[in-house]
Protein backbone atom coordinates (compact mmCIF):
# COMPACT_ATOMS: atom_id res chain seq x y z
CA UNK A 1 0.00 0.00 0.00
CA UNK A 2 1.50 3.21 -1.50
CA UNK A 3 0.71 5.75 1.26
CA UNK A 4 0.73 9.55 1.37
CA UNK A 5 0.08 12.53 4.77
CA UNK A 6 -0.79 15.46 3.30
CA UNK A 7 -1.09 18.32 5.74
CA UNK A 8 -1.98 21.32 4.19
CA UNK A 9 -0.73 24.67 6.19
CA UNK A 10 -0.38 28.03 6.18
CA UNK A 11 1.14 29.70 9.07
CA UNK A 12 1.07 26.76 11.40
CA UNK A 13 4.84 26.80 12.68
CA UNK A 14 3.72 26.73 15.96
CA UNK A 15 1.94 23.03 15.75
CA UNK A 16 3.36 21.80 13.21
CA UNK A 17 6.51 20.07 13.94
CA UNK A 18 4.31 17.90 16.68
CA UNK A 19 1.64 17.01 14.01
CA UNK A 20 4.09 15.36 11.74
CA UNK A 21 5.94 13.38 14.80
CA UNK A 22 2.17 12.01 15.49
CA UNK A 23 1.65 11.47 11.69
CA UNK A 24 5.27 9.48 11.66
CA UNK A 25 4.07 7.59 14.87
CA UNK A 26 1.19 6.85 13.81
CA UNK A 27 1.98 5.44 10.14
CA UNK A 28 5.67 4.48 10.19
CA UNK A 29 7.42 4.68 6.85
CA UNK A 30 4.10 6.63 4.96
CA UNK A 31 6.02 9.90 3.63
CA UNK A 32 4.25 12.93 4.84
CA UNK A 33 3.65 16.15 2.57
CA UNK A 34 3.30 19.37 4.08
CA UNK A 35 2.07 22.35 1.18
CA UNK A 36 3.17 25.16 2.46
CA UNK A 37 0.29 27.98 0.97
CA UNK A 38 2.76 30.44 1.37
CA UNK A 39 2.84 31.09 4.88
CA UNK A 40 4.60 34.00 6.84
CA UNK A 41 6.21 32.55 9.46
CA UNK A 42 8.59 29.80 9.20
CA UNK A 43 6.62 26.72 8.50
CA UNK A 44 8.35 25.43 5.56
CA UNK A 45 11.77 25.39 7.52
CA UNK A 46 9.62 23.55 10.71
CA UNK A 47 8.05 20.91 8.30
CA UNK A 48 11.70 19.98 6.78
CA UNK A 49 13.05 19.79 10.43
CA UNK A 50 10.37 17.89 11.41
CA UNK A 51 11.02 15.07 8.68
CA UNK A 52 8.47 16.47 6.23
CA UNK A 53 8.75 17.22 2.42
CA UNK A 54 7.25 20.28 1.33
CA UNK A 55 5.97 21.60 -1.38
CA UNK A 56 5.98 25.19 -1.20
CA UNK A 57 3.30 27.26 -2.97
CA UNK A 58 4.54 30.35 -4.82
CA UNK A 59 1.57 32.39 -3.32
CA UNK A 60 -1.75 32.18 -1.31
CA UNK A 61 -3.91 30.03 -3.21
CA UNK A 62 -6.43 29.16 -0.17
CA UNK A 63 -7.02 25.71 1.32
CA UNK A 64 -8.54 24.31 -1.83
CA UNK A 65 -5.92 24.70 -3.91
CA UNK A 66 -3.27 24.18 -1.23
CA UNK A 67 -5.06 20.50 -0.77
CA UNK A 68 -5.21 20.05 -4.72
CA UNK A 69 -2.21 20.68 -5.27
CA UNK A 70 -1.01 17.73 -2.64
CA UNK A 71 -3.37 16.07 -4.41
CA UNK A 72 -1.89 16.34 -7.79
CA UNK A 73 1.33 15.49 -6.82
CA UNK A 74 0.42 12.53 -5.05
CA UNK A 75 -1.76 11.53 -8.02
CA UNK A 76 1.62 11.70 -10.41
CA UNK A 77 3.57 10.40 -7.83
CA UNK A 78 1.65 7.09 -8.30
CA UNK A 79 0.48 6.92 -4.77
CA UNK A 80 -2.61 4.88 -3.73
CA UNK A 81 -4.02 6.12 -0.63
CA UNK A 82 -3.39 10.01 0.84
CA UNK A 83 -4.90 10.66 3.71
CA UNK A 84 -5.25 14.61 4.55
CA UNK A 85 -4.52 15.56 8.34
CA UNK A 86 -5.05 19.53 9.47
CA UNK A 87 -1.59 21.53 10.17
CA UNK A 88 -3.14 22.73 13.67
CA UNK A 89 -3.33 19.77 15.00
CA UNK A 90 -7.07 19.52 15.71
CA UNK A 91 -7.13 16.16 13.84
CA UNK A 92 -5.20 13.02 15.56
CA UNK A 93 -3.28 11.79 13.16
CA UNK A 94 -3.58 8.25 15.69
CA UNK A 95 -6.73 7.71 13.89
CA UNK A 96 -5.43 7.40 9.88
CA UNK A 97 -5.17 3.70 10.59
CA UNK A 98 -8.49 3.57 11.26
CA UNK A 99 -9.64 5.69 8.09
CA UNK A 100 -7.30 3.43 5.86
CA UNK A 101 -8.75 0.11 6.92
CA UNK A 102 -12.52 1.32 6.24
CA UNK A 103 -11.12 2.75 3.24
CA UNK A 104 -9.80 -0.61 1.99
CA UNK A 105 -12.05 -3.01 3.31
CA UNK A 106 -15.91 -0.87 2.25
CA UNK A 107 -14.66 -0.26 -1.14
CA UNK A 108 -15.47 3.22 -0.94
CA UNK A 109 -13.43 5.72 -2.44
CA UNK A 110 -13.55 8.66 0.48
CA UNK A 111 -13.83 8.06 4.62
CA UNK A 112 -14.23 11.42 6.55
CA UNK A 113 -12.90 11.69 10.07
CA UNK A 114 -16.14 12.88 11.78
CA UNK A 115 -16.91 14.50 14.93
CA UNK A 116 -20.62 13.75 14.62
CA UNK A 117 -20.88 10.58 13.61
CA UNK A 118 -24.39 8.92 14.78
CA UNK A 119 -25.03 12.32 16.10
CA UNK A 120 -22.76 12.40 18.85
CA UNK A 121 -19.84 15.41 19.41
CA UNK A 122 -20.36 18.37 20.79
CA UNK A 123 -20.67 21.90 18.53
CA UNK A 124 -18.29 24.15 19.14
CA UNK A 125 -20.77 26.99 18.76
CA UNK A 126 -24.51 27.43 18.03
CA UNK A 127 -23.68 29.27 14.61
CA UNK A 128 -21.57 26.17 13.58
CA UNK A 129 -24.26 23.54 14.74
CA UNK A 130 -26.93 25.32 13.08
CA UNK A 131 -24.67 25.94 9.58
CA UNK A 132 -23.40 21.94 9.97
CA UNK A 133 -27.15 21.28 10.49
CA UNK A 134 -28.28 23.04 7.48
CA UNK A 135 -25.32 21.22 5.69
CA UNK A 136 -27.03 18.00 6.37
CA UNK A 137 -30.29 19.17 5.22
CA UNK A 138 -28.96 20.24 1.99
CA UNK A 139 -26.06 17.01 1.28
CA UNK A 140 -28.95 14.32 2.11
CA UNK A 141 -31.12 14.57 -1.02
CA UNK A 142 -27.91 15.37 -3.44
CA UNK A 143 -25.72 12.27 -1.93
CA UNK A 144 -28.18 9.83 -1.24
CA UNK A 145 -27.10 9.14 2.68
CA UNK A 146 -26.88 11.02 5.31
CA UNK A 147 -23.74 12.46 6.20
CA UNK A 148 -22.68 13.73 9.71
CA UNK A 149 -19.26 15.65 9.70
CA UNK A 150 -19.66 17.36 6.07
CA UNK A 151 -17.17 20.26 7.03
CA UNK A 152 -14.36 17.69 7.85
CA UNK A 153 -10.97 17.77 6.28
CA UNK A 154 -9.54 15.36 8.03
CA UNK A 155 -10.06 12.50 5.26
CA UNK A 156 -8.68 9.79 3.23
CA UNK A 157 -9.10 9.02 -0.28
CA UNK A 158 -7.90 6.00 -2.64
CA UNK A 159 -6.62 6.56 -6.30
CA UNK A 160 -9.88 6.70 -8.01
CA UNK A 161 -10.87 9.92 -5.66
CA UNK A 162 -7.55 11.29 -6.18
CA UNK A 163 -8.15 11.11 -9.70
CA UNK A 164 -11.49 12.56 -9.65
CA UNK A 165 -9.51 15.47 -7.09
CA UNK A 166 -6.30 16.46 -8.92
CA UNK A 167 -8.56 17.31 -11.77
CA UNK A 168 -11.73 18.64 -10.22
CA UNK A 169 -11.19 19.96 -6.84
CA UNK A 170 -13.98 22.93 -5.08
CA UNK A 171 -10.94 25.89 -4.26
CA UNK A 172 -12.28 28.46 -1.85
CA UNK A 173 -14.29 25.76 0.91
CA UNK A 174 -13.74 22.39 -0.50
CA UNK A 175 -14.98 19.73 2.25
CA UNK A 176 -18.68 20.15 1.32
CA UNK A 177 -18.30 20.49 -2.34
CA UNK A 178 -15.69 17.57 -2.36
CA UNK A 179 -18.73 15.42 -1.55
CA UNK A 180 -20.61 16.24 -3.97
CA UNK A 181 -17.81 16.39 -6.74
CA UNK A 182 -17.73 12.56 -5.63
CA UNK A 183 -21.10 11.89 -5.66
CA UNK A 184 -21.38 13.24 -9.17
CA UNK A 185 -18.55 10.26 -10.37
CA UNK A 186 -21.07 7.45 -8.44
CA UNK A 187 -18.17 7.35 -5.96
CA UNK A 188 -19.44 6.13 -2.64
CA UNK A 189 -17.90 7.05 1.38
CA UNK A 190 -18.06 6.81 5.23
CA UNK A 191 -17.42 8.29 7.88
CA UNK A 192 -15.36 6.97 10.89
CA UNK A 193 -15.76 8.58 14.29
CA UNK A 194 -12.93 10.58 15.66
CA UNK A 195 -12.67 12.87 18.56
CA UNK A 196 -11.38 16.03 16.79
CA UNK A 197 -8.87 18.55 19.37
CA UNK A 198 -8.31 21.83 20.00
CA UNK A 199 -5.81 23.87 18.06
CA UNK A 200 -2.29 23.68 19.42
CA UNK A 201 -1.38 26.68 18.48
CA UNK A 202 -2.30 30.06 16.58
CA UNK A 203 -5.82 31.24 16.23
CA UNK A 204 -8.77 30.12 14.03
CA UNK A 205 -9.01 33.08 11.25
CA UNK A 206 -13.06 32.11 11.24
CA UNK A 207 -15.36 35.20 11.96
CA UNK A 208 -18.88 35.21 12.01
CA UNK A 209 -18.50 37.19 8.64
CA UNK A 210 -16.50 34.69 7.24
CA UNK A 211 -18.85 31.80 8.42
CA UNK A 212 -21.91 33.70 6.77
CA UNK A 213 -19.73 33.92 3.38
CA UNK A 214 -18.25 30.48 3.53
CA UNK A 215 -21.94 29.48 3.90
CA UNK A 216 -22.85 31.23 1.01
CA UNK A 217 -19.97 30.13 -0.41
CA UNK A 218 -20.69 26.85 0.02
CA UNK A 219 -24.26 26.31 -0.80
CA UNK A 220 -23.53 28.23 -4.23
CA UNK A 221 -20.95 26.13 -4.83
CA UNK A 222 -22.84 23.30 -4.03
CA UNK A 223 -25.53 24.44 -7.14
CA UNK A 224 -22.82 24.64 -9.54
CA UNK A 225 -21.58 21.42 -9.04
CA UNK A 226 -25.09 20.07 -9.40
CA UNK A 227 -25.60 22.32 -12.52
CA UNK A 228 -22.29 21.27 -14.04
CA UNK A 229 -21.91 19.30 -16.94
CA UNK A 230 -20.32 16.07 -16.25
CA UNK A 231 -17.16 17.30 -17.98
CA UNK A 232 -14.38 15.26 -15.71
CA UNK A 233 -14.24 11.28 -16.52
CA UNK B 1 -33.11 65.44 -19.18
CA UNK B 2 -31.21 67.03 -22.32
CA UNK B 3 -28.08 67.60 -20.05
CA UNK B 4 -28.45 64.11 -18.97
CA UNK B 5 -27.90 62.99 -22.92
CA UNK B 6 -24.59 65.98 -22.58
CA UNK B 7 -23.54 64.27 -19.89
CA UNK B 8 -23.29 60.65 -21.35
CA UNK B 9 -21.65 62.20 -24.19
CA UNK B 10 -18.85 63.83 -22.26
CA UNK B 11 -18.44 60.73 -19.91
CA UNK B 12 -17.82 58.67 -23.12
CA UNK B 13 -15.52 60.63 -24.22
CA UNK B 14 -13.29 61.01 -21.19
CA UNK B 15 -13.37 57.58 -20.70
CA UNK B 16 -11.96 56.83 -24.29
CA UNK B 17 -9.30 59.24 -23.79
CA UNK B 18 -8.81 57.42 -20.00
CA UNK B 19 -8.60 53.86 -21.88
CA UNK B 20 -6.17 55.48 -24.51
CA UNK B 21 -3.71 57.05 -21.48
CA UNK B 22 -4.18 53.66 -19.86
CA UNK B 23 -3.29 51.88 -22.96
CA UNK B 24 -0.09 54.56 -23.86
CA UNK B 25 1.38 53.76 -20.42
CA UNK B 26 0.24 50.07 -20.37
CA UNK B 27 -1.37 49.37 -17.71
CA UNK B 28 -4.12 48.46 -20.16
CA UNK B 29 -3.31 45.49 -22.50
CA UNK B 30 -4.54 46.40 -26.21
CA UNK B 31 -6.83 42.90 -26.24
CA UNK B 32 -8.51 44.10 -22.57
CA UNK B 33 -9.14 47.85 -24.12
CA UNK B 34 -11.07 46.73 -27.33
CA UNK B 35 -14.67 46.04 -24.75
CA UNK B 36 -14.16 49.43 -23.27
CA UNK B 37 -13.20 51.49 -26.21
CA UNK B 38 -16.38 49.69 -28.12
CA UNK B 39 -18.52 50.41 -24.91
CA UNK B 40 -17.60 54.21 -24.85
CA UNK B 41 -17.54 54.38 -28.97
CA UNK B 42 -21.33 52.54 -28.65
CA UNK B 43 -22.64 54.96 -25.68
CA UNK B 44 -21.10 58.46 -27.72
CA UNK B 45 -22.85 57.23 -31.02
CA UNK B 46 -26.17 56.65 -29.00
CA UNK B 47 -25.99 60.11 -27.37
CA UNK B 48 -25.72 61.64 -30.58
CA UNK B 49 -27.18 59.54 -32.81
CA UNK B 50 -31.13 59.53 -31.39
CA UNK B 51 -32.53 56.26 -33.43
CA UNK B 52 -31.97 53.79 -31.28
CA UNK B 53 -32.89 55.64 -28.22
CA UNK B 54 -35.83 56.52 -29.42
CA UNK B 55 -36.81 53.26 -30.94
CA UNK B 56 -36.04 51.40 -27.31
CA UNK B 57 -38.09 54.18 -25.58
CA UNK B 58 -41.24 53.56 -28.04
CA UNK B 59 -40.50 49.69 -27.61
CA UNK B 60 -41.06 49.80 -23.64
CA UNK B 61 -43.10 52.82 -23.58
CA UNK B 62 -40.39 54.66 -21.52
CA UNK B 63 -41.34 58.62 -20.86
CA UNK B 64 -38.26 60.43 -22.22
CA UNK B 65 -35.44 59.45 -24.42
CA UNK B 66 -32.66 59.79 -21.39
CA UNK B 67 -34.18 57.12 -19.31
CA UNK B 68 -34.20 55.24 -22.95
CA UNK B 69 -30.20 56.21 -23.19
CA UNK B 70 -29.27 55.34 -19.58
CA UNK B 71 -30.89 52.03 -19.98
CA UNK B 72 -28.49 51.29 -23.08
CA UNK B 73 -25.91 52.84 -21.08
CA UNK B 74 -26.69 50.25 -17.94
CA UNK B 75 -26.98 47.29 -20.71
CA UNK B 76 -23.37 48.27 -22.50
CA UNK B 77 -22.03 48.61 -19.44
CA UNK B 78 -22.76 45.29 -17.68
CA UNK B 79 -22.03 43.20 -21.09
CA UNK B 80 -18.55 44.65 -20.38
CA UNK B 81 -18.56 43.42 -16.80
CA UNK B 82 -19.74 40.04 -17.51
CA UNK B 83 -17.02 40.09 -19.98
CA UNK B 84 -14.42 40.89 -17.51
CA UNK B 85 -15.59 38.83 -14.71
CA UNK B 86 -15.39 35.55 -17.39
CA UNK B 87 -11.96 36.34 -18.30
CA UNK B 88 -10.90 36.92 -14.43
CA UNK B 89 -12.60 33.98 -13.15
CA UNK B 90 -10.55 32.24 -16.31
CA UNK B 91 -7.77 33.56 -15.17
CA UNK B 92 -7.55 32.67 -11.62
CA UNK B 93 -8.31 29.28 -12.76
CA UNK B 94 -5.36 29.06 -15.14
CA UNK B 95 -3.26 31.09 -12.52
CA UNK B 96 -4.29 28.52 -9.67
CA UNK B 97 -2.82 25.96 -11.62
CA UNK B 98 0.34 27.22 -13.18
CA UNK B 99 1.28 27.98 -8.87
CA UNK B 100 0.25 24.24 -8.11
CA UNK B 101 2.51 23.43 -11.42
CA UNK B 102 5.30 25.87 -10.39
CA UNK B 103 5.33 24.34 -7.12
CA UNK B 104 5.36 20.46 -8.47
CA UNK B 105 8.33 21.11 -10.18
CA UNK B 106 9.91 23.19 -7.55
CA UNK B 107 8.99 19.93 -5.61
CA UNK B 108 10.98 17.53 -8.54
CA UNK B 109 13.74 19.75 -8.86
CA UNK B 110 14.47 19.56 -5.21
CA UNK B 111 14.00 16.02 -4.54
CA UNK B 112 16.80 15.50 -7.87
CA UNK B 113 18.70 18.02 -6.38
CA UNK B 114 18.97 16.17 -2.71
CA UNK B 115 19.63 12.53 -5.22
CA UNK B 116 22.48 14.16 -6.65
CA UNK B 117 23.80 15.70 -3.58
CA UNK B 118 23.37 12.23 -1.58
CA UNK B 119 25.13 10.19 -5.06
CA UNK B 120 27.71 13.28 -5.15
CA UNK B 121 28.11 12.40 -1.23
CA UNK B 122 28.53 8.28 -1.54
Amino acid sequence: MKLLVIIPAFNEEGAIRTVIREVQAAVPGAPVLVIDDCSLDETKAAAREAGAQVLPLPHHLGLGGCVQAGYKLAYELGFDYVARVDGDGQHNPADIPRLLEVLQKKNVQMVIGSRYSEGGGEYSSVPRGLGIMLFRMVLRPILGKAVHDPTSGFVAVNREALKVFSHSFPLEYPEIEALVVLQRKRFQFEEVECIFRDRMAGQSTITPMKSFRYMIHVLLGVLVNILRKRAVS
Amino acid sequence: MERLIQLVNVVSLLLMLVVFLSLRRQRIRPEYSVAWLGACAALFLFSVWPGPALWLQRMLGLPDRPLALMLIVFAVFMAVFYRFTVRISDLKDSNIALAQRVAILEFHIRSLDEKVKNSNGN
